[in-house]
């Protein structure tokens, strides 16, 4: 099963990620927003960077946690494609993030994680989240 | 459940009203700018939805407007338009503006007439294509030290002109004269310091281009006489904006506007409309952060058209000045700022949102340069690639609209479906069959970009023309396309 879909949108892009937990849903979510900056099939984790966010709720920490691993790619061209979460609550997540400088496979500019629609939710069958990017 | 648009009452044939009563919460009605036949595809997504949204804004004064090219962004829809007044807890929200703020558009006029650079235009789009550093996240060879970018942030396209990429002329054919006062460097991070240094005279990505056009059309001769256009000339119109250095500040304060939500206690039904009363600090810094990222936008512009000006002189062996590469007008299309407006017989300083929307002040007005006082400011409507584009100007009636306009074509297919319905090598096969040759760095982008992919700009400008918010000079092609 592919962990993420793409949202229909006029004029931007979203996805909607699906995971048992927390920390699947925020990997999937970066792979997918790494999936439309980038073909990242051939990146190797050959650089490595730690990211460190705070917000109130699981939402606003997945928009903070993407928006920091853009701005961390808009400054070093590093294409990433590879996470580990050490923590995860609803306030903070920290976490390494793995990948390379790879000009040729960039597809996309996403602008900005947007808080339209923003969502995070608990289903029956684990957890469910929606983003906007501003492509 | 009833659908948003069922609320829907006709005012004229361009306009119509979405009462405050659609949605609850709304302080004011929405007034849409549409004939018939757009308004079925404004329907289509959710942008009357976000008509409703913003006239939930604290201190919103009369409407909350959509221009005929709207269309679903976040938080404001594409295409809105929204005043507010201080006086009465009126907000200024980041969401109004967009992440691509002073996002806009400047057209430049030629001497040459199409018939004899015809067979010329391909060395012309590939000099602006070897020229422009374009594509996702572009460096350009215009390098600023961290000096000079705060210098940039105050002066705008002065800076430009000072250090030899153009003339005062363009200044004075620019918005604000290529720089709006109240820009504080102070008011902006580290970070978008970081994400702008770099990125001066770049073109960007996405629907960010360079196209070379001929006039096909005049509409009022007298006023194009006076712009120095006639049937079969040659144009050249840029689009871009502020790059990474306005996204960090558009992103820097949506957190600042969350917090600020919190703490005025102000409930919308959108996060990404957060906003701040703007008499506020947070409001007061967003503004001065957000003027720097303005200044660094018409900056950018002004770079692009001195390395496009370069790229003619060089494919056509003359001086640009000899080419009459004249600067016509340079516009923003996302951008908040304090303007004037007489509401019920009093003066009052309002803050007038555009998103996705272009200013058209009429003529007369103490803000426009001399050369416009008779005419009315220009107005420039980008179309598609396959399409046209127009140049208009303001007029009195735009009052309504707090001299607001529409700003482009408007997309009413999403990117991922025009990539799935088109084929890049087609379009570029079937444009040049139409005499367009187009080029572009980002791989998805030609797709992405498909004119079909957009609503016709005929139709969007017919509709400002007739509503009277804005008047017709006249309409170009595409004949050569750089997108980035």
């Amino acid at each position: 099963m592919i962990p993420y879909e793409f949202i229909e949108h006029t004029a931007d892009i979203g996805i909607k990620v699906k995971g048992d937990s927390p920390q699947d849903v925020f990997i999937d979510a970066a792979r997918g927003m790494f999936n439309i900056i980038a073909d990242t099939r051939r990146i190797k984790p050959k650089e490595q960077i730690e990211i460190t966010q705070e917000a109130q709720g699981y939402d606003e920490l997945l928009r903070g946690w993407l928006s920091e691993l853009l701005y961390q790619f808009s400054v070093s061209g590093i294409v990433f494609n590879e996470f580990s979460i050490q923590s995860l609550s609803p306030d903070a997540v920290k976490a390494i993030a793995w990948g390379e400088r790879a000009p040729g496979q960039i597809k996309t500019e996403i602008k900005a994680v947007t808080y339209h629609e923003l969502e995070f939710k608990q289903t029956k069958d684990g957890y469910e989240a929606r983003v906007i990017f501003d492509v | 459940m009833a659908e948003i648009w069922e609320s829907l009452k006709k005012i004229d044939d361009n306009r119509w009203k979405l009462p405050k009563s659609a949605k609850a919460g709304m302080l004011a009605d929405g007034i849409i700018y549409a004939d018939d036949k757009l308004l079925d595809d404004i329907k289509k997504d959710k942008a009357l939805e976000q008509v409703a949204n913003v006239a939930f804004l604290p201190g919103i004064v009369n409407a909350s407007l959509a221009m005929p090219d709207i269309h679903w962004g976040y938080g404001f829809p594409i295409g809105g338009v929204a005043a507010t007044d201080p006086d009465n807890g009126g907000v200024v929200s980041p969401g109004g503006v967009g992440f691509d703020i002073n996002c806009g558009i400047r057209l430049v006029r030629t001497n040459l007439r199409y018939n004899e650079v015809k067979g010329k235009v391909e060395d012309l789009v590939h000099a602006l294509f070897n020229a422009v550093p374009a594509g996702v996240g572009s460096k350009g060879e215009i390098r600023v030290s961290e000096k000079e970018e705060r210098e940039i942030m105050v002066k705008g396209s002065r800076w430009a002109v000072a250090n030899g990429y153009g003339v005062p002329a363009d200044l004075e054919a620019t918005e604000e004269r290529g720089a709006i006062a109240g820009a504080d460097p102070g008011a902006v991070s580290d970070r978008a310091y970081e994400r702008g240094k770099a990125q001066s005279g770049t073109l960007g990505s996405g629907n960010h281009f360079l196209e070379i056009q001929v006039i096909d059309q005049i509409y009022d001769a007298e006023i194009a006489r006076e712009f120095g256009l006639s049937e079969g000339l040659v144009t050249l119109m840029i689009h871009s904006g502020s790059r990474g250095f306005g996204y960090q500040v558009c992103d820097d304060y949506l957190k600042v506007m969350m917090r600020a939500m919190r703490k005025y206690n102000i409930s919308l039904p959108d996060r990404q409309l957060a906003c701040a009363p703007l008499d506020s600090p947070e409001a007061k810094q967003y503004l001065s952060a957000m003027r720097a990222a303005a200044n660094y936008a018409w900056n950018n512009r002004q770079c692009l058209m001195h390395l496009a000006r370069s790229a003619f002189e060089r494919a056509l062996n003359m001086s640009w000045q000899k080419l009459g590469m004249d600067l016509i007008y340079d516009v923003a299309h996302n951008i908040a700022k304090l303007e004037k407006y007489k509401i019920n017989g009093k003066e009052k300083t309002l803050c007038v949102h555009r998103k996705g929307a272009t200013r058209a002040f009429p003529p007369g007005h103490p803000e426009l340069p001399p050369q416009y006082q008779k005419t009315g400011q220009p107005v420039i409507i980008p179309g598609d690639m396959g399409r046209n584009s127009y140049l208009l100007v303001g007029t009195e009636k735009a009052s309504e609209t707090f001299y607001s306009t529409c700003h482009g074509a408007g997309r009413v297919k999403s990117r991922t479906a025009a990539t799935k319905a088109f084929s890049a090598e087609k379009l570029v096969r079937d444009l040049r069959g139409q005499g367009i040759y187009v080029m572009a760095s980002g791989r998805g982008t030609i797709a992405e970009e498909a004119p079909l992919a957009y609503k016709d700009v005929n139709e969007v400008v017919n509709v400002v023309h007739n509503a009277g918010i804005s008047k017709r000079v006249c309409r170009m092609r595409p004949v050569g396309v750089v997108k980035g």
